[in-house]
């Protein structure tokens, strides 16, 4: 959608919210790419809090540092409360700001807060009125951005955000005046913008047939998806949650730690874990760090009068925090093995692991994901991919995407959209390819992969060196685990990571095998040239009947069927 | 979707192997998975359109390629598309000051609407077709005159100074106001006609947006506002544009100042012109303003009526106390009558009572005389002084209707007992009722 479309659609100016329980960012498009904006402060990542001091409010960072000095009148970790009733709700995240009541007879959440300056008199805020100011603060950071009001947004949101706190967050964006476009998941969003991003850099193609696992790893939760990719169409296989890891059990390890080291050098001082507002400024700084071992290899906690008014500074290195938060990262693995096993999928499925999220910085995050996948999955993380987006920005640029192909269409063409009678459709159960190799040594090349959602098209060539008649038989194929012991453990010393399998049993090989099943059609093609291609169109309707057309590529003519989607199969799988 | 390469080899035909137009169909697709595909990305709404219109994937890319085809069209012939005068491609560069910027640019019809970002393409796309060097390949004249017209006019348009005192006395951007013979040709013409006018002069304000003429039914506060910003009008308006070049050789100083000054008072006196020429317009656009008469009338109106209720109030109010003035009067009048009246009628009753009274008092004293003065037998002079005395000093203790009674009662009687036994009567009943001591009248024991 280019800015001069003209009409009503130049009206509506959308951007994309990703809108964390921790971290928010806005993006908008230029020129068919995303850029996340920074608000005043200059931040990219705006943390979602409020604070009340004096009769002002202040937003972001600047309400961030407030956690310190003024935490019962700073809100923070709200999002999650959103369209939820008291007894819903976990409020542990809140510890340390304002805590949460009961409200509205305990079906919704609000925060009691000192919001005027010369009352003493306490206001109480509900949750969507204060996602409605958050919200008006980004509006307010984009359109003095762009020199326009925004006024609409694909707005970003977990991959099981119930109906009522999508209902409820819609409620709170049109009071700040945004008209929400579309709720898209996490994970998808950030693959959007990943694929986005892959699609500028190589050939405008739609992105590989693939399986990507997206792991979304927030503060205060985790969030992992398994999404099958065809053709640039997203089907998500299986989601995993745990809403109490994520980067804030990092930090929590460094608190620990620090606190720990505190009380050596001081023995007198009293634990900086048991005083809020130490504890405050312990959290702040271990963020910091934590942020600051990802890109360095050693940074230094440096608190001013953290307890019975002793300055502390400790200097840590990124070993020693990995170290100490091997724990932690092994949850993170867990997390991610069970979203497979969830998808009823081996590791070797994985094509792509996608991290998202603050907690993606960190190098050790993707190192053990890449050790705990084969070589064959690409990890997406700024550490591993020079070239990777930065994880934090990834699901707000997808929303941004999202929002600039959407923005020109009316509101009802959007729901008419993702009405379950256009979403849901059926999807390929096995793949669909050719067999090729000799007789015997048969072997099975996949054209359309399983899980394709139909109608689908693809298209294959496959060079024929001797030319000559060529039998091509399109079967549908089986995927099949290989495991083949290896007996020589002297040969996996090549394997790096020699973290604690040196007792371990004789490695096993694990590789995908593609097997023929079912034959569907078969199709002779004649008199192909030496070094000539045959270039095969694999056509899927809705109805199942599969068209194939293969013809030799610069020749004429070639062989054209259809394979009707039947009876026989009913009768014969039954 | 890419073309996807396969590497292995594909197995010769059999011999033997044979089929109708050598396609063979042997099964057919296992059950699908139902499941829901993300809303999201340009290939799903790809896919949304397709299943939405029903549409094959070979008929949607035949479609939408030609929407493109048609879209990239329509955006070339958009806003810039004016077709060029052939005078004005002939024009002098040198002669700027005269030139129609927008109308160079293709934006005439445009003008002060025009955003920078239009000027800024109108420019593009007239340099791609005017640059000499275009010219030059194509054999033409060498004539770079209207490319520099075009320089010129970006130079002037995109700078909004300059732009500013160049739209101030852009002629064809105004509109002449109507006259009044066109506005009384139909009854709605004014609004019609005026309206654009002060659209058009509009543009000068500093405050914007400006408040338009509106229609018949305009509310009188809008009428109002209108008026109230039209003649307290704040204008940018500037005519620095038609100043005389002042010479910029260093020589001439005097020369220089002379003209300078002349520019100024030229400035300012077009300035003051301008605002008066518009202080004109409106005041004859309000004395043309049907609006204004109506408001006024239904004031004038509202005015009266006001006025009218008022008099009538106060005519009310007057008549009310006139009534009561004259009532009050009556009532005292006739009081006054009344109490005459009665005291004449007490004084004659008194009279006559007194009269009565005398008259019984004279029948008392003469029956105590016809009752031989109460004595036995011949009273001497002491027993008529006792008697008469008696008589007196019970009369005073009557009043005048127990004397009348006393009278009544005597009147007729001549004999000396019945005289004697009324009287001792009357002296009994005075001491029962304790007017009189017992034994006071001594002559009527």
């Amino acid at each position: 959608m280019s800015a001069e479309d003209g009409g009503e659609e130049s009206s509506r100016m959308a951007i994309g919210i990703s809108f964390g329980n921790s971290y928010s960012s806005i993006a908008y498009t230029v020129d068919d790419k995303a850029e996340v904006i920074a608000n005043e402060d200059g931040d990219r990542q705006i943390p979602s809090i409020l604070s009340y001091v004096s009769g002002e409010e202040f937003h972001g960072n600047q309400a961030k540092a407030q956690i310190v000095r003024n935490p019962r009148n700073t809100i923070a970790y709200f999002r999650d409360f959103l369209g939820k009733p008291f007894s819903e709700i976990d409020p542990t995240a809140c510890h340390a700001s304002a805590h949460p009541v009961e409200h509205d007879g305990g079906k919704t959440v609000a925060f009691s807060v000192l919001e005027k300056e010369d009352s003493d008199e306490k206001s109480t805020l509900t949750v969507s009125e204060v996602t409605t100011r958050h919200l008006r603060r980004l509006k307010q950071s984009a359109s003095d951005y762009q020199g326009k009001d925004v006024n609409a947004a694909v707005i970003t949101v977990p991959s099981d955000f119930s109906d009522s706190q999508k209902a409820a967050l819609t409620e709170a964006a049109k009071n700040a005046e945004i008209e929400v476009l579309q709720f898209i998941s996490e994970p998808i969003a950030a693959l959007l913008a990943h694929d986005a991003k892959v699609q500028l850099s190589d050939a405008p193609a739609a992105p590989q047939d693939q399986i990507v696992l997206v792991a979304d790893l927030g503060a205060t939760r985790s969030d992992v998806a398994v999404v099958a990719s065809r053709g640039g169409i997203y089907t998500t296989l299986a989601t995993a949650h745990d809403y109490e890891l994520g980067g804030a059990n990092l930090d929590k390890v460094l608190i620990e730690y620090a606190a720990k080291e505190f009380l050596k050098k001081n023995k007198n001082a009293s634990d900086p874990r048991t005083n809020d507002r130490s504890l405050a400024k312990l959290t702040l700084e271990a963020e910091a760090v934590k942020k600051a071992l990802s890109l360095g290899q050693s940074a230094n906690f440096s608190i001013e009068s953290l307890s019975d008014g002793i300055d502390f500074t400790l200097s840590v290195n990124r070993s020693r925090f990995e170290m100490l938060a091997n724990k932690v990262l092994a949850s993170f693995t867990r997390l991610i093995e069970s979203a497979v096993q969830k998808a009823d999928l081996d590791a070797l499925d994985i094509g792509t692991l996608l991290i998202s999220g603050g907690t993606a910085h960190m190098p050790k995050v993707a190192s053990n994901f890449q050790s705990h996948f084969p070589e064959s999955t690409t990890v997406i993380a700024p550490s591993t991919s020079p070239t990777a987006i930065n994880p934090s920005e990834l699901t707000a640029r997808g929303a941004a995407i999202q929002a600039s192909l959407i923005s020109g269409f009316e509101q009802s063409d959007i729901s008419e959209n993702t009405e379950a009678v256009v979403t849901v459709t059926p999807h390929l159960q096995n793949a669909i390819g050719l067999v090729t190799g000799k007789a015997g040594s048969e072997h099975f090349s996949v054209i359309v992969d399983a899980e394709t959602p139909v109608p689908v098209r693809r298209t294959a060539q496959i060079a024929v060196k001797d030319g000559g008649d060529v039998l091509l038989t399109l079967a549908e194929g089986v995927r099949e685990i290989q495991v083949t012991k290896d007996e020589k453990p002297a040969a996996n010393g090549t394997h790096s990571d020699d973290d604690e399998d040196e007792d371990d049993e004789p490695e096993e090989t694990r590789e995908k095998v593609w097997k023929a099943g079912k034959q569907l059609a078969e199709a002779g093609l004649r008199g192909i040239k030496k070094g000539g291609k045959v270039e095969i169109q694999v056509d899927v309707a809705v109805d199942l009947s599969v068209t194939l057309v293969c013809r030799e590529v610069g020749g004429k003519g070639g062989v054209r069927g259809t394979v009707e989607a039947g009876k026989v199969e009913q009768n014969g799988k039954a | 979707m890419a073309t996807i390469q396969i590497k292995a080899a594909l197995p010769s035909l059999p011999d033997g192997w044979s089929a109708e137009k050598d396609f063979k169909p042997v099964g057919s697709l296992s059950q699908p998975t139902s499941r829901a595909i993300e809303p999201v990305g340009p290939h799903f709404l790809a896919h949304a359109r397709r299943k939405r219109h029903k549409r094959t994937f070979s008929e949607d890319e035949r479609i939408q390629a030609s929407q493109t085809v048609k879209k990239t069209e329509d955006e070339d012939a958009g806003e810039i598309s004016e077709t060029e005068d052939p005078m004005m491609l002939q024009r002098e560069a040198k002669d700027w000051k005269q030139q129609d910027h927008y109308a160079v640019l293709g934006l005439s019809k445009y003008r002060w609407r025009a955003t920078e970002e239009q000027i800024k393409k109108a420019h593009r796309k007239k340099v791609l077709k005017h640059h000499p060097d275009k010219k030059a390949a194509s054999g033409k004249d060498e004539n770079d005159n209207f490319f520099k017209c075009i320089q010129r006019a970006t130079d002037i348009l995109q700078d909004p100074v300059k732009r500013r005192q160049f739209d101030s006395v852009d002629e064809a951007a105004d509109k002449e106001p109507p006259s009044k013979k066109d506005i009384q040709k139909k009854p709605g013409n004014f609004y019609k006609l005026m309206g654009p006018v002060f659209e058009a002069e509009g543009r000068f304000s500093k405050k914007q947006p400006v408040p338009l003429l509106g229609g018949a039914e305009a509310s009188k506060e809008q009428v109002e506002e209108f008026y109230n910003f039209w003649y307290s009008f704040d204008s940018w308006r500037t005519f620095e544009y038609l100043d005389e070049d002042v010479p910029d050789d260093n020589e001439n100083r005097d020369q220089k100042r002379h003209v300078e000054r002349k520019n100024n008072n030229a400035r300012k006196k077009r300035k003051v012109e301008d605002t008066q020429r518009l202080r004109q317009l409106l005041d004859s656009t309000m004395t043309q303003d049907e609006r204004i008469k109506k408001f006024r009338q239904e004031g004038n109106k509202q005015k009266n009526a006001k006025k009218a209720e008022k008099e009538a109030a106060e005519k009310a109010a007057k008549d009310d106390a006139e009534k009561k003035k004259a009532e009050d009067e009556r009532l005292a009048k006739e009081k006054e009558v009344a109490d005459k009246a009665a005291k004449e009628e007490g004084k004659k009753a008194k009279d006559a009572a007194k009269n009565a009274a005398k008259k019984n008092k004279r029948v008392i004293r003469g029956a105590v005389k016809d009752g031989g003065y109460f004595a036995e037998g011949t009273a001497g002079p002491k027993d008529i002084d006792a008697a008469l005395k008696d008589a007196d000093e019970m009369i005073a203790k009557l009043d005048n209707e127990e004397v009348a009674a006393l009278s009544a009662k005597l009147q007729g009687k001549t004999e000396k007992g019945a005289i004697k036994g009324v009287f001792q009567e009357e002296a009994k009943r005075l001491v029962e009722g304790g007017k009189a001591k017992d034994g006071e009248y001594k002559s009527l024991a």
